[in-house]
């Protein structure tokens, strides 16, 4: 995380002492579900309802985990949901890229009233969208399949647009004016100035449309039928449709869907918070 | 358009629709289901929107002073953000069951015996609302970014008139915060009313209903029932609740948003 340029009051003494107790606290109670969750998913079956409750699995019952995850086609899951998270990331990175440079350097008539517009459509939420996405895919015969999954990503989405919109506006205009006097295009411009440039904000936009494929369930529960094509979340929910939750595989299997999330926070941390710190510079 | 379009026809996509006009809206009035479906979204959203406000910004004023392993108590507070989707319903799910859950573990150790949470449609919405304390690290990000551009000048000349700990966050950091604030309200406003995956993998709007958000209800209605027609005219009731809020919110700006080289009156 950034250095704070500013100089702020810093609790002395026996405040000190006070705020850290304090802070400890909160963060055993913000730990405390995801210790919980790691302890019940090494719990054998007898021991999940046990009275009095354990706190630690009396013996850690390492093998719930591969059971869990081969008692349902967890392998097939993810490789669909990697599928569906991949082609968006490109979709996005690719027709928002285009229409951002547009509304950062081009000049057309209506260019002002049309952005608003794209932004009004942050406001359309998606369960909106929803029943009329449903009926135009189901009129082409486009349903149980990933299309109408990845298909919208390649239209744009309008909050990354203006996330990019944003970091494309602080490149200096110079770099672009020199590249167009030795004759590059629109296009080459695009590729070879202002993208390269702009890597923390196509960054950005590539681990917010990951995690959002990855966790997003209103959108295949529509869309995919057959148990084949379900995504991690879809399979995960399988667990809950049977009459007996099996708690201890729930809560392993829950872990593992999660830790690539948690591995992409920590490896993109830098470049993430740089991209989204554009966001804050006047439209 | 096609949705709006839809939303005046009965239409089950098997058969042709048919035009209905605006029956499906006449409708809305007398479906107690619905009436439910948005005291129940209205109720959530109260609720959950100021705790988040609230629970980001005193997350961010903690993590705020820098001293060593500050770092680790700020990834601590946001890591819980990622646990969006159906993993964050499943950990509560466990955290809230009655009989091996941890909160009830907890309660009984001060002799408290816990509510069936989940279970018991008095407690129900209440412990959606509860368990968002988890998703508090992202407002607390938000706020964190917001208080970097706060210039340190104004401490120094708020300290230099004698303000205290308490005097600078009234007086500097919250009317300097506001314009963040603000942008938080709308975004939680917005995405409250699309709330879904909560109540459909931990309760599916049950028990009795008391946790049928307005979008579970669209589901059912277009998903279960295929009245697409009738889905879209709900749709379309969300959409102008969530337009009129958020209008209403920007209005609303002039009065408590402050920002910073903007000429005061």
């Amino acid at each position: 995380m950034k250095e704070y340029s500013t100089p702020i009051l810093q609790p002395r003494g026996w405040q000190r002492y006070l705020h850290i107790g304090f802070l400890l606290t909160v963060a055993m109670i913000f730990l405390a579900p995801a210790l919980w969750m790691i302890s019940s998913s090494l719990k054998p079956d007898y021991e999940i309802f046990a009275t009095p409750p354990t706190l630690l699995p009396v013996s850690p019952r390492w093998q719930n985990y591969p059971e869990a995850l081969t008692s349902l086609p967890f392998g097939r899951f993810a490789i669909n949901t990697l599928i569906i998270a991949l082609s968006t990331i490109i979709g996005h990175l690719l027709s928002c890229s285009i229409v951002a440079y547009g509304f950062a350097r081009l000049q057309a008539p209506g260019k002002g009233f049309f952005f608003v517009l794209m932004l009004s459509t942050l406001m359309l939420p998606y369960p909106v969208t929803m029943v009329p996405l449903f009926i135009i895919f189901s009129k082409l015969g486009l349903i149980n399949n990933f299309i109408p999954l990845i298909l919208p990503a390649f239209f744009g989405n309008a909050f990354y647009i203006f996330l990019l919109r944003q970091s494309f506006k602080q490149i200096p205009a110079d770099l672009e004016d020199a590249a167009r006097m030795d004759g590059a295009t629109t296009f080459q411009v695009l590729r070879n100035v202002i993208l390269p440039l702009s890597r923390p904000a196509l960054a950005t936009v590539a681990i917010f449309t990951f995690q959002a494929a990855w966790n997003d369930f209103l959108g295949p529960l529509i869309f995919l039928h057959d148990q084949s094509l379900y995504t991690l979340q879809l399979g995960l929910s399988l667990f809950r449709g049977a009459y007996n939750v099996q708690w201890a595989y729930l809560m392993a299997a829950s872990l593992v869907i999660t830790l690539p999330v948690i591995a992409i926070f920590f490896i993109a941390q830098k470049s993430f918070i740089e991209g989204v710190g554009f966001t804050g510079t006047k439209i | 358009m096609i949705s709006l379009l839809t939303s005046f026809t009965d239409w089950d996509l098997l058969t042709d629709p048919l035009w209905v006009g605006l029956d499906n809206y006449r409708n809305l009035a007398t479906d107690p289901l619905f009436i439910q479906s948005i005291k129940v979204t209205l109720a959530y959203t109260a609720a959950y929107v100021p705790l988040d406000l609230a629970g980001g910004l005193l997350l961010a004023l903690l993590v705020r002073p820098q001293f060593r392993g500050i770092g680790v108590f700020r990834t601590i507070f946001y890591l819980p953000t990622v646990f969006s989707g159906v993993a964050f319903v499943v950990v509560w799910l466990w955290m809230l069951n009655p009989n091996g859950g941890l909160i009830n573990l907890a309660l009984g150790w001060f002799g408290i015996e816990g509510p069936r949470w989940l279970l018991d449609p008095k407690y129900s919405l209440w412990a959606l609302v509860m368990m968002s304390f988890w998703g508090w690290g992202r407002s607390m990000a938000l706020y964190l970014g917001g208080m970097q551009s706060i210039p340190g000048e104004l401490y120094e000349a708020a300290a230099m008139d004698g303000a205290g700990s308490v005097r600078q966050f009234f007086a500097v950091t919250l009317p300097l915060l506001s314009p963040t604030i603000f942008f938080n309200l709308v975004l939680s406003v917005i995405a409250t009313f699309q709330s879904f995956t909560s109540a459909f993998v931990a309760t599916n709007g049950g028990p009795l209903d008391s946790t049928l958000f307005l979008v579970l209800y669209i589901y059912r209605q277009a998903f279960e029932f295929f009245h697409m027609g009738y889905a879209a005219a709900l749709a379309w009731v969300l959409f102008a609740i969530v337009l009129v809020l958020t209008l209403l919110l920007l209005r609303s700006q002039k009065f408590w948003v402050f920002y910073l080289g903007e000429r005061s009156k």
